[in-house]
């Protein structure tokens, strides 16, 4: 236990995030640059759904990276309400705007993309509608962070909303088997490896990698950010005390 | 310059590729963008506050 406080402490979390954050922004950058290159240029048209299939190099890493996130917050919230740990909320906080991003990333992209391929802008089926109901999730965590005077209050609150709502994240992923919808089952993370051509892989899994990079750089730099508000909150709480 | 407008076009689903490639940037640039304006302005502030309340207390240490 003790040592799991030790990566907790915020001293230690600026040096770290400070030494690693160029490393991330570096892959982040050449990575989506690459991934961009072959996605547009290399890879070939999908032989039933001709160019249009490019919107899956951003579709699918930010649908990805929607429910990662998720994932982060709900195991950064039970940190939180186990050991009461501040940096756990800071995360917390710091991450569900980005999340809140890129599903609405995930949910944009992908009604450009139904649009020509489904004939329909939006379906409510079981993986859309779950989508949907994780961005809000999201829009909830930030609007109760933000709720109550005491941050620590408002972070407690999230952190229950986080792990409550978590149940969404196996509904999203299993929609696509679980019920009949027009969306496709997964191609690349099913047994048995992945039915898609290393031509098509390769931009993706770029591209997955860039955007959990970018998110990864953020994170440090938001949480800073959340850091440098609560010592300037508690300077101002000590100053009001005198 | 045949071969850059065939690459716009987009087999015809230029209408859908593109913009989807426009939202994912949009959103991405402007968390960049709104991430360092945040941090800077509270960097910038916490700095002030210290630096006032270091000369208040004549250079004692506090919270």
């Amino acid at each position: 236990m003790a040592n799991l406080h030790k990566f907790a402490n915020p001293t230690l979390f600026l040096r770290l995030s400070r030494a690693l954050l160029p490393w991330c922004v570096g892959i982040a950058v050449v990575t989506m640059a690459v991934g961009l290159y072959l996605g547009l240029f290399v890879a070939p048209p999908d032989y039933q759904q001709g160019e249009s299939v490019r919107i899956m190099y951003v579709h699918v890493p930010a649908a990805w990276m929607a429910l990662f996130v998720y994932t982060l917050m709900a195991v950064a919230s039970a940190v939180s309400l186990i050991w009461r740990h501040l940096l756990a909320d800071l995360v917390a906080k710091a991450a569900a705007p980005l999340g809140a991003g890129f599903t609405l990333i995930a949910l944009a992209t992908g009604s450009l993309w139904g649009k020509p391929m489904w004939g329909t802008w939006w379906v409510w089926d079981a993986r859309l509608t779950s989508v949907l109901i994780l961005f809000f999730l999201y829009l909830g965590h930030i609007a109760l962070t933000h709720a109550f005077d005491d941050p620590g209050r408002g972070a407690r609150a999230a952190a229950i909303l986080a792990l409550v709502g978590f149940v969404n994240v196996p509904i999203i992923k299993f929609s696509v088997d679980w019920w009949n919808t027009l969306h496709q089952p997964a191609s690349v993370l099913k047994l048995g490896g992945p039915a898609i051509h290393p031509t098509m892989l390769w931009p993706l899994l770029l591209m997955a990698v860039a955007f959990t990079f970018y998110f990864i750089a953020l994170l440090f730099l938001r949480v800073r950010g959340e850091i440098a508000a609560r010592k300037l909150r508690a300077l101002q709480l000590a100053r009001a005390a005198r | 310059m045949g071969s850059i407008s065939e690459f716009l076009a987009m087999g015809g689903y230029a209408a859908y590729v593109w913009p989807a490639f426009g939202v994912a940037a949009v959103v991405l640039v402007g968390f960049v963008i709104s991430t360092l304006r945040t941090l800077r302005a509270r960097e910038r502030a916490l700095a002030a506050r210290e630096g006032a309340d270091h000369a208040e207390t004549g250079g004692e240490r506090t919270a």
